[in-house]
């Protein structure tokens, strides 16, 4: 049972770095999307947009040769800082901040696009900087959209398999999340294990997804209340 | 409107030919382009029955297999998945063969300096990440690791171990550099040779044996038997040697 713990809190610790990560890409790319016109705005998009179509094995295939020993990135990370990222949980975190970042974009540039621009151009003449515009008009309007996507992005990121198993292994303790040692375990004929390994996972979800209902539920009253 | 858009898709998934009543051969992951080479010299003797093969790890087909998959024979890399099969009742009696040997190598990738010469070797600083299939359903990682108990390095090589879902995996990630040093077969081997270098070949207590047997449930269990007879005949045994395996 020792090691399913550290599995859970594996698979914990990467979607969590993994939503952290797309709350800042995702927000930033959702605004950019929404806000500026520029050449090749909607090819951009499309491309982000990739993972959630891709077969995740293309997609941890793209990382593999993309992040490896001998790919572009992964030559120079190891030249320059003598960093290996293939088969560590940070690669585990890229898969999954990467398979699970359309999740956030997509929701949060359809949110900025909701908001009424009318808003801020008042808040513009009330003196407000462009930044504070952002964060105090823009953002708290489209924030129950970003959140929704987050939340999406956490489940997916928890759930994330393929890619993953391409480009941080198997390894027990220290890239074995919790998807990939069920898939050990039934891989080998360890039932026992699977079952409790399946459990904890719907457990798991479970609470996120009441935790989630019960957030969203929250805020929605808080919004009410205010209104 | 919405019916007119959606109705192509619809044909299109009708125009899928059904696949026709097929052979489906189980075959080890290191079987791949040998069983391959088998499955289309089978088709052309006989015309009509058209080969379907499944490729993983030993331990993983054994799975499939315990659980209903729909299989007429089965290759495993190494005796002792082929006696649980055995054991659990899934097998045609009379139909179990040895078809081929095979031999335990560690390889690295090409531009490796100074090569390991043997497996005290793969405890050095130089060697810092050790491809080999999962212990528990990869024989080619069984036969490592039973190796390395018995020459006293596996608890120092522990930490390098790069679990691998079959023993192709690690094949791959010695080509591509990702690890320093993968143990695979002689046959694995010698399909990427342009790739991979062999470093020492690893002693297997007892030898690296393949057996093959058509299952109790296959619906066509006459020529499963005969594509066995096929896969143990001259001609099958000669595709066999070109791919590097020895005689059983």
């Amino acid at each position: 049972m020792d090691l399913d713990w550290t599995a859970l809190g594996l698979s914990l610790k990467v979607a969590g770095w993994a939503t952290l990560i797309n709350l800042v890409a995702g927000v930033g790319l959702g605004a950019l999307l929404a806000r500026r016109r520029f050449p090749g705005r909607e090819l951009l998009d499309t491309v982000l947009t990739l993972p959630m179509v891709l077969p995740p094995t293309v997609l941890g295939y793209y990382l593999l040769v993309l992040i490896g020993r001998n790919g572009p990135l992964g030559a120079w990370l190891q030249a320059t800082f003598g960093i290996n990222l293939v088969f560590t949980w940070q690669a585990a975190v890229i898969a999954a901040a990467v398979a699970s970042l359309p999740l956030v974009f997509k929701p949060a540039r359809a949110a900025f696009e909701g908001v009424d621009r009318q808003l801020e151009q008042a808040a513009r003449t009330l003196g407000l900087t462009e930044a504070a515009v952002f964060f105090r008009v823009t953002l708290p309007l489209a924030w129950r959209g970003i959140l929704a996507g987050l939340l999406l992005a956490f489940a997916r990121a928890m759930g994330e398999f393929g890619a993953t198993l391409m480009v941080a292994g198997s390894i027990p303790g220290r890239t074995q999340t919790l998807s990939i040692a069920i898939y050990e375990a039934v891989q080998s004929g360890q039932d026992g294990r699977a079952n409790a390994l399946v459990i904890l996972t719907s457990v798991v979800c479970i609470v996120v997804l009441l935790l989630a209902a019960r957030l969203v539920g929250g805020r929605r009253r808080g919004m009410r209340d205010v209104a | 409107m919405i019916l007119r858009t959606l109705l192509p898709f619809v044909l299109l998934l009708g125009a899928v030919p059904a696949s026709a009543a097929a052979l489906t051969v189980s075959a080890a992951s290191s079987l791949t382009e040998s069983f391959q080479a088998v499955a289309r010299a089978y088709e052309q003797v006989h015309p009509g029955t058209q080969v379907d093969l499944n490729f993983a790890a030993s331990g993983v087909l054994l799975q499939q297999i315990s659980r209903g998959a729909p299989v007429d024979v089965f290759a495993s890399a190494d005796l002792p998945t082929m006696e649980r099969a055995a054991q659990r009742g899934l097998l045609l009696t009379g139909s179990r063969h040895v078809f081929a040997r095979n031999t335990l190598w560690v390889v690295v990738p090409p531009r490796t300096a100074v090569p390991p010469r043997r497996l005290q070797a793969l405890a050095d600083r130089g060697v810092q990440r050790i491809a080999l299939g999962n212990p528990d359903s990869v024989p080619a990682g069984h036969y490592a690791v039973q190796a390395l108990r018995r020459a006293g390095v596996w608890s120092a090589l522990e930490g390098k171990v790069i679990r691998t879902q079959n023993v192709r995996q690690s094949l791959d990630y010695v080509a591509r550099g990702e690890v320093d040093a993968g143990f695979v077969y002689a046959t694995d081997a010698q399909a990427m040779a342009a790739r991979v270098t062999r470093a020492f070949e690893v002693p297997v207590e007892g030898g690296i044996a393949y057996p093959l047997a058509a299952l109790k449930g296959s619906r066509h269990p006459a020529e499963a038997q005969r594509f066995i007879a096929f896969v143990r005949s001259p001609q099958g045994q000669a595709i066999l040697r070109r791919h590097g395996f020895s005689a059983p």
